[in-house]
């Protein structure tokens, strides 16, 4: 039991980071607060690609003398276009608190919604 | 030379024609060069349909890596069906776009608007032709980004908020769906759609391919606002631009539905949703949506808002057409999906030109208005109707293929949500109406004039579309028929 649990140790990473951050984006009437959950959400998710992209025993997938065995790469690259997806993400949600802070001069979710219904 | 590359062109074009558009001078020159662009994908659209309308199947190799190891776009009927809407709506958009667009956003950001309405064509094209579900997914946040944009362009400051909110769902969804891609891939060593279709039923029993389904549905609905993943939906089409409400809720939602039959039907197999609960979800929330969604709608007191929410239920007769797992409910939600297209394309652009001529959408601000733009109020009267359903329009056509559906599995219930939902359908757009030709103007300053000429013809195109196509159902019946018949043939 203990084997499996420590085996697995990134997967219980993966899962206990995913479940933070979504956590986060829901709790959180904060704006900036939802926008680190919401990224620390997609972290988990490339460490769930680069946890699948291990071969036992391999190594880094360049090829040398002496190596047979060499990790998965494709999850690697999959992961580089998902980091760039993420960072998008995350520059355009923060892009839309500061224009949000302009109009409403507030990112807390309550105060927004007060402000709209009080119109 | 060109045929053998159509598929890719269809993408690339809108991409690099984007950041051109953005460099241009704002103006009118980015718009003309954007509908340019807009009318050649539409051109080279019905020609990928016309290649393979007879149920041939186009396999493009991007940069001859062969798959399943290389990216593969692979067109059969259902992509090429829906890449046209997707294209068609967008080449009438533009032209409609050009005033309500100058008057709703402010002149030094017109290039970069139109650029992003390219990524977001390009976006949404990527996604119906591509077969790679991981490229699928690339494309997914690539329209996803830029409409969080459009929508934020809106004059109101709900427009931010609205977007932000869309931000949230719309990347939560995107990555469930990534997380089910990943675990895909670590059950099966695949991306290629068609090549997972002929792995997974091996190992179908296994969790890991359970959860992977399981995410990627929930992911997906988030994504087409199937009630009650819905909330985002609202507020964003209320508060968009009004060529934006336009463009997205005929294509966006669309192409959301597209992703969930392919991934339903081609990747997994028809089976292994009647296995696991997922019909009987898909019908019992298909359900809810119609009825909730047109309650709501009915309370409604912005025009555009009301809309949005008939849009909600609207995709819940998609829903209910996946959810019957039949020939035949495939093929009503194929059509519904063009029908609805049409319809809410129509609906919106003359909500929007009411918007253009007095500035809000408020029922109680456009009251009394349909005698001063008579046009503008019979195309949302002869739309109205064809979302309701009435024979002669192409809202009949759907329907009607989707209650023969719900009778062939003896499902009667279903059947009389249907109608229920298209009788609903009647009080909230009566409402509508009522309040632009019977009640009297709020501000009798001046009668106000008829919307200009370039926003009527697109509007009216749409309208005339569905009146031809509530007569002429040759073409959409066939389409639908030889695509329910594909998605079909993969199941075992």
């Amino acid at each position: 039991m203990i084997d499996y649990l420590l085996n697995h140790y990134n997967y219980w990473i993966v899962i206990f980071l995913m479940m933070v951050g979504f956590y986060t984006v829901i709790s959180r009437g904060n704006l900036i607060k939802k926008i680190a959950g919401l990224s620390i959400f997609q972290v988990s998710v490339f460490l769930l690609y680069i946890s699948i992209g291990n071969v036992t025993g391999g190594t880094v997938p360049i090829v040398t003398e002496g190596a047979t065995v060499y990790s998965n790469p494709l999850p690697h690259v999959l992961i580089l276009t998902a980091i760039v997806v993420g960072v998008a993400t995350t520059a355009l949600g923060l892009a839309l608190i500061v224009r949000i802070n302009e109009a409403y001069g507030s990112i807390e979710e309550a105060d927004i919604h007060d402000q709209d219904k009080s119109l | 030379m060109i045929e053998s590359h159509l598929s890719l062109l269809l993408v690339v074009i809108p991409l690099m024609a984007a950041p051109v558009t953005a460099v241009l001078p704002n103006g009118r020159l980015p718009w003309l060069f954007a509908t340019i662009i807009a009318w050649t994908c539409f051109a080279l659209a019905i020609w990928q349909f016309s290649l393979v309308a007879g149920g041939n199947v186009i396999s493009y190799e991007l940069g001859g890596w062969a798959p399943p190891w290389g990216i593969e776009y692979r067109i059969d009927i259902v992509n090429a069906f829906v890449a046209l809407i997707v294209s068609g709506i967008a080449a009438i958009t533009l032209p409609y776009a050009l005033l309500s667009v100058e008057k709703e956003i402010p002149s030094k950001q017109l290039s970069l608007f139109y650029a992003t309405f390219l990524l977001c064509l390009d976006g949404l094209l990527g996604i119906t032709l591509t077969g790679d579900i991981f490229n699928l997914f690339v494309f997914l946040e690539i329209s996803s980004l830029s409409s969080y944009v459009l929508i934020s362009m809106g004059r109101h400051r709900r427009a931010l908020t609205a977007s932000f909110q869309y931000l949230i769902m719309g990347t939560i969804g995107a990555t469930f769906f990534l997380i089910g891609v990943g675990l895909m891939y670590a059950e099966t060593g695949s991306l290629n759609m068609a090549d997972l279709s002929t792995r997974l039923p091996a190992i179908l029993e296994h969790r890991t391919v359970h959860t992977a389904f399981a995410f990627i549905v929930v992911g997906v609905a988030l994504k087409l606002a199937m009630f009650p993943l819905h909330v985002w939906l609202p507020n964003a089409y209320t508060y968009a631009p009004s060529a934006i409400t336009v463009f997205l809720a005929a294509t966006a939602t669309k192409v959301a539905i597209y992703i969930m039959i392919r991934v339903v039907y081609t990747v997994f197999s028809t089976g292994f949703a009647q296995d696991t609960p997922t019909n009987d979800m898909f019908l019992i929330l298909g359900i809810f949506g119609v009825l909730f969604a047109s309650v709501y709608a009915i309370y409604q007191r912005d025009a555009k808002r009301l809309l949005a929410y008939s849009s909600v239920a609207q995709i819940g007769y998609m829903v209910l057409g996946i959810g019957f797992a039949s020939a035949m409910g495939l093929m009503a939600t194929t059509l519904h999906i063009f029908n609805h297209a049409l319809m809410k394309g129509a609906l919106f652009m003359a909500v929007g030109a009411l918007v253009y001529r007095v500035g809000s959408s408020r029922i109680e601000d456009i009251s009394g208005l349909g005698r001063q733009m008579p046009w503008t109020f019979a195309a949302i009267f002869i739309a109205g109707l064809s979302l309701i359903g009435v024979p002669g329009t192409a809202g009949f056509i759907s329907k009607w293929y989707l209650v023969l559906a719900a009778l062939e599995q003896g499902a009667w219930l279903i059947a009389i949500v249907i109608l229920l939902g298209s009788l609903l359908a009647v009080i909230y757009l009566w409402k509508l109406v009522e309040a632009l030709f019977f009640r009297e103007a709020t501000e009798p300053d001046g009668p106000i004039k008829e919307a200009p000429l370039l926003m009527l013809i697109p509007t009216w195109i749409l309208v005339l579309a569905n009146i031809y196509f509530g007569f002429n159902t040759e073409l959409t019946i066939s389409a639908a028929k030889t695509a329910s018949a594909v998605l079909g043939q993969v199941t075992p």
